[in-house]
């Protein structure tokens, strides 16, 4: 990388501020809930534009850089807008706005109390997310990181019942621990490199030669982030998790919290260890392994759940896995299916889960053997939830179907047919748990008084609507917002070392 | 010129303060309250100033009334003495600002007495941190023990009890130290600790050598409640009034941990007390075994300010394991965490007493979720200080223990890892406890025999604490985030230009 390409600026931690600064500007309008939302809509606004505003340079090839402070001896707290961080800052701040929307219709119509708690923790989140994106060293990262699980902790508890408490202290044990195994191996990472900076194509390359210290700190990494990116067994938390309210559920645990952990692993992999090291000890192994079982399984214990949030829930974990595979396989196209997904994923999902709302708004449902018929009464909501879920089922021409397909091949060029095998396996059990809410909403008859129709408020449906075209825009042109396909291409390249010089030259890692 | 005699001036402050605070306060009470500030403020004033000129020309040597060491009594200030100067009367200040209501609620018409030993208190311990000599060292240390005592006996009911138990303690820990300076002063003819330092470096070690030393941090040891000598902390912290804890608690065993660093890492040859008496070691596993024991004990109390005691034992276990790693990453990491701890716990304890004052107990059962609308701003701080103490960033607990984790990887030494990791999850489970119980509605399986209460629960008016106690509570607390945040700086200027070189 010459120095030409980089370049610096406050933006990007103007980006990360923004929502901050709308913390006490929430707090201290509490009593005026119109104006409390309208800091925290044009804290979002503002955010995504500047990151929006950072994308020109990126797809350039050029990277902003920003360092705040020099805030442990030898390691700066520096934020760095490479291809992957600003792909990752899209799909967060892009989503943000509209769940933004969506939550100011959910609390208002759930009548949920503490709803100023709600919305400065929500702020937080986001600040902690987007830093997550820039980081461009290993402490930054974990600094962000450790942030976003506690501002998550508030929301988990939103609800104050019995099952909100055991569930956030689940989540806690569960972060917390993570969050400490993550400070040793980030630690143990320092002083073998002597930096921690993220690398393409990996800090520790060519550094370790010991194959237990490469694998002790690769599963401490991976237990680190693989908390939140909900690989089993460290998935529990995840589906209890979803007693929060939904949009936290839709935006957290489907965009942000589980994406940062999804986002550390690629960083993990691609910017820490890098394929060759990855290879050369097998930690790719370890990792396809334990992706492929969560991918099964998951889909597999989604197949039994009757509340819709849950089964949700459990389709979060395998889609994750989805991603984290795709980092496994090592191949080029199954990085660009993995990152590719993380954007993906996360428009379909919050397409679910705001669906999942609605439905417990408008009509005060969440099991899905209470959904016969319900597609005649909301069939704007309905329709865009069969599009999110054939979609994660893998079903042209949604954008599902693009990443899957991208992964399938990158199994085949790493020559992993077992994991082709598990892709499309797994395509068939979204379908098989999906499939039944499809039908008992458009081809079952309800009860006679549900029948009528009865659409949510706007606030939520627009935004519904807004995800489900989305996801299937993304699915025709994957480049048609942000250049999601070219950012991702770049991230991958950075990754595996392709440049134009070695393709032409011949001389392909 | 004020700088070069700045070392003198600190804790004749404190000492003339505590003099004036007696004689003033027979005239009028509230005198005495106001000596101890203007005493402390210009302990402060004279602390920045010795700062500032040890970090512009270099240490300040103060030969006391004109004798040249190693006759005579040296003060010495060095960037980290002068810094711990400035945080010790820094906290001072605040501590005393903030004891205006406290003292007043928690031992009425006592003020007098205790305002003029918590001056006497910070006077010794000032000069412990700046005495270059190892008798002088003991008198200090008497100083400030012997009105540690009486501070701690004005408390509640059981405080004499506890006072009497840290006395016997602390003077059986003041003997021991004494008995090995006997040691060193055989061996060596000198008791000037710098003047120590060079016959060490040429002579021999020999057995009464290695005596002294393991007397000496067995003395110190005592006084800064390292496991297993900490029998005597929890209760006098318990019995104690929250003014007297809030200052006994971050700084007294702070300076012991100070003075077991001089001792071990500038008076000995660190090779020596690493390697040939490993003595390093004994102190790095006694603070391992004692963080995840205090911890554990932490976690099974009622009281707050007993668990923030058993937290504490724990604390000093970190400083001690960060000197047990005996490399300039433990030492930074313990030198670090002697001053967050200082700050968290100062804090903390400032907490305990405003809830104290404003609802009547510090009993973690009875807390509720009022007590974050209650008195919102004092929970805010306690919620930056626990989330410190937890060590998660980018507060300044965080720092200190991962240069310590940092340092015990670096020496591959796992169990040290585990424990500064396991200790952290432990923090979180008796603050997080409290935390819940501040912020959130109790759980429903309590409300039904409370139902009687539920309507007062309802709207809690807001009743924050008197200015005088929350502004040096919020001053604390935000200092627990800028240490946090500057950490690197405070390193690179005052730290590592300290690092031994035998490190």
């Amino acid at each position: 990388m010459t120095s030409d390409m980089v370049y610096t600026t406050p933006i990007p931690f103007l980006a990360i501020m923004v929502s901050l600064i709308a913390v006490p500007l929430i707090l201290l309008s509490r009593n005026r809930p119109n104006l409390r939302e309208g800091w925290t809509l044009a804290a979002a606004l503002v955010k995504f534009a500047l990151i929006l505003y950072l994308l020109p340079a990126a797809l350039q090839g050029r990277i902003a850089e920003f360092t705040i402070i020099e805030i442990a001896r030898g390691i700066d707290l520096q934020l760095r807008v490479d291809p992957m961080g600003i792909f990752f800052a899209l799909v967060a701040s892009s989503l943000w706005i509209l769940t933004s929307f969506y939550s100011i219709g959910y609390v208002r119509g759930a009548h949920e109390k503490k709803q100023t708690r709600y919305f400065a923790s929500f702020a937080v989140c986001l600040s902690a997310t987007i830093g997550i994106a820039f980081s461009a060293n290993l402490l930054t990262f974990l600094i962000f990181y450790e942030i976003l699980s506690l501002a998550t902790y508030p929301l988990v508890v939103h609800k104050e019942s019995d099952e909100a408490y055991r569930s956030g202290r689940m989540y806690l044990v569960y972060a917390l621990t993570a969050g400490v195994i993550l400070i040793a191996a980030v630690g143990w990472t320092y002083l073998l490199a002597g930096s921690a900076d993220f690398v393409p194509g990996g800090l520790l390359a060519g550094i370790i030669e010991d194959p237990g210290i490469a694998r002790a700190l690769f599963i401490m990494f991976m237990v680190g982030v693989g908390v939140k990116a909900g690989i089993m067994p460290l998935h529990s938390w995840l589906p209890r998790a979803m007693v929060a309210p939904t949009p936290v559920s839709a935006l957290l645990h489907a965009v942000a919290v589980v994406k940062s952990g999804v986002f550390g692993v690629i960083r993990i992999v691609g910017f820490v260890f890098g394929p060759d090291t990855m290879q050369a000890f097998d930690l790719n192994l370890i990792l396809a392994v334990f992706a492929g079982a969560t991918i099964i399984l998951a889909s597999l214990i989604a197949l039994r759940q009757d509340n819709l949030k849950a089964l949700l829930a459990y389709s979060t974990v395998g889609h994750l896995s989805y991603i984290v595979l795709g980092m496994a396989l090592l191949s080029p196209d199954g990085f660009l299916g993995g990152i590719m997904h993380l954007a993906n994923h996360a428009t379909m999902k919050i397409t679910l889960f705001f669906c999942a709302g609605a439905i417990y708004v408008n009509l005060h449902k969440t099991e899905i053997s209470e959904l016969d018929g319900i597609g005649r009464t909301m069939p704007w909501t309905m329709s865009m939830f069969a599009i999110g879920a054939l979609g994660l089922a893998g079903v042209p021409p949604i954008n599902g179907f693009v990443s899957k397909l991208f992964l399938c091949l990158g199994a085949l060029q790493a020559d992993q047919l077992i994991m082709l095998g598990i892709l499309l396996v797994s395509g068939l059990l979204n379908a098989a748990y999906f499939f039944p809410i499809i039908y008992r909403a458009f081809l079952r008859k309800g009860d006679s008084n549900a029948a009528r129709f009865k659409e949510a408020s706007l606030s939520m449906v627009v935004p519904i609507c807004i995800v489900g075209v989305l996801s299937v825009l993304l699915g025709f042109f994957p480049n048609l917002f942000f250049h999601f396909y070219d950012l991702a291409a770049a991230a991958v390249d950075g990754i595996t070392g392709i440049t134009s010089d070695n393709v032409l030259a011949g001389t392909l890692p | 010129m004020i700088g070069a005699e700045a070392p003198v001036f600190i804790p004749l402050a404190f000492l003339v303060s505590a003099m004036l605070a007696l004689l003033l306060g027979v005239i009028s009470r509230p005198l005495a309250y106001v000596t101890a500030i203007v005493g402390s403020a210009a302990a402060l004033f004279f602390s920045v100033r010795g700062l500032q000129a040890v970090l512009a020309d270099g240490p300040i040597s103060y030969h006391l009334a004109g004798w040249m060491p190693p006759l005579g009594i040296e003060l010495y200030l060095d960037p980290l003495a002068g810094f711990f100067c400035v945080l010790l009367s820094g906290i001072t200040l605040l501590v005393m600002v903030y004891g205006r209501h406290s003292v007043q609620h928690e031992t009425p018409r006592k003020e007098v007495p205790f305002y003029s030993l918590a001056m006497f208190l910070v006077g010794g311990l000032s000069g412990m941190v700046m005495t270059g000599d190892l008798f002088n060292l003991y008198v200090f240390l008497e100083i400030g023990a012997l009105s540690g005592y009486g501070l701690v006996a004005i408390g509640d009911k059981r405080a004499p009890v506890s006072a009497f138990r840290y006395l016997t303690l602390g003077t059986l820990g003041a003997a021991f130290f004494l008995l090995g300076v006997a040691f060193i002063f055989i061996s060596t003819g000198t008791l000037n600790m710098a003047d120590i330092a060079r016959v060490l470096l040429v002579s021999q070690p020999t057995t009464p050598i290695m005596l002294g030393m393991a007397l000496i941090v067995v003395g110190v040891g005592l006084k800064m409640a390292l496991f297993p000598m900490h029998a005597w902390l929890p209760d006098a912290y318990t019995h104690a009034s929250s003014t007297a804890t809030a200052l006994i608690a971050p700084i007294g065993t702070k300076v012991a941990a100070y003075i077991l660093l001089r001792v071990l890492f500038f008076m000995a040859d660190p090779e020596y007390v690493r390697h040939d008496i490993h003595l390093t070691d004994v102190v790095g596993y006694l603070g391992a075994v004692g963080i995840i024991w205090a911890s554990v004990m932490a976690i099974t109390q009622k009281e707050m300010k007993r668990m923030l005691a058993y937290s504490s034992v724990a604390q000093v276990g970190y400083i001690a394991l960060g000197i047990g790693l005996a490399s300039p990453l433990g030492f930074i990491g313990a030198v670090l965490h002697v001053i967050n701890h200082a700050f968290m716990k100062a804090c903390l304890f400032l907490v305990s007493g405003s809830f104290r004052l404003r609802l009547g107990h510090s009993s973690i059962p009875k807390l509720d979720h009022g007590v974050g609308r209650v008195l919102p701003w004092t929970s805010a701080a306690f919620s930056i200080a626990a989330i410190s103490m937890i060590g998660l960033p980018p507060t300044a607990g965080f720092f200190s223990k991962w240069y310590l984790a940092l340092g015990s990887i670096e020496q591959s030494n796992w169990v040290f890892v585990a424990v500064l990791l396991i200790s952290s999850l432990m923090n979180a489970v008796y603050f997080f406890r409290i935390l819940e119980r501040m912020y959130l509605k109790p759980r429903s399986a309590s409300d039904d025999g409370k139902e009687a209460e539920m309507p007062q629960q309802a709207a809690p008016a807001n009743n924050e604490a008197p200015g005088s106690m929350l502004v040096p509570t919020l001053v604390l607390a935000a200092g627990v985030l800028v240490l946090g945040i500057m950490n690197a700086w405070g390193i690179s200027h005052i730290i590592e230009p300290m690092i031994p070189e035998g490190l």
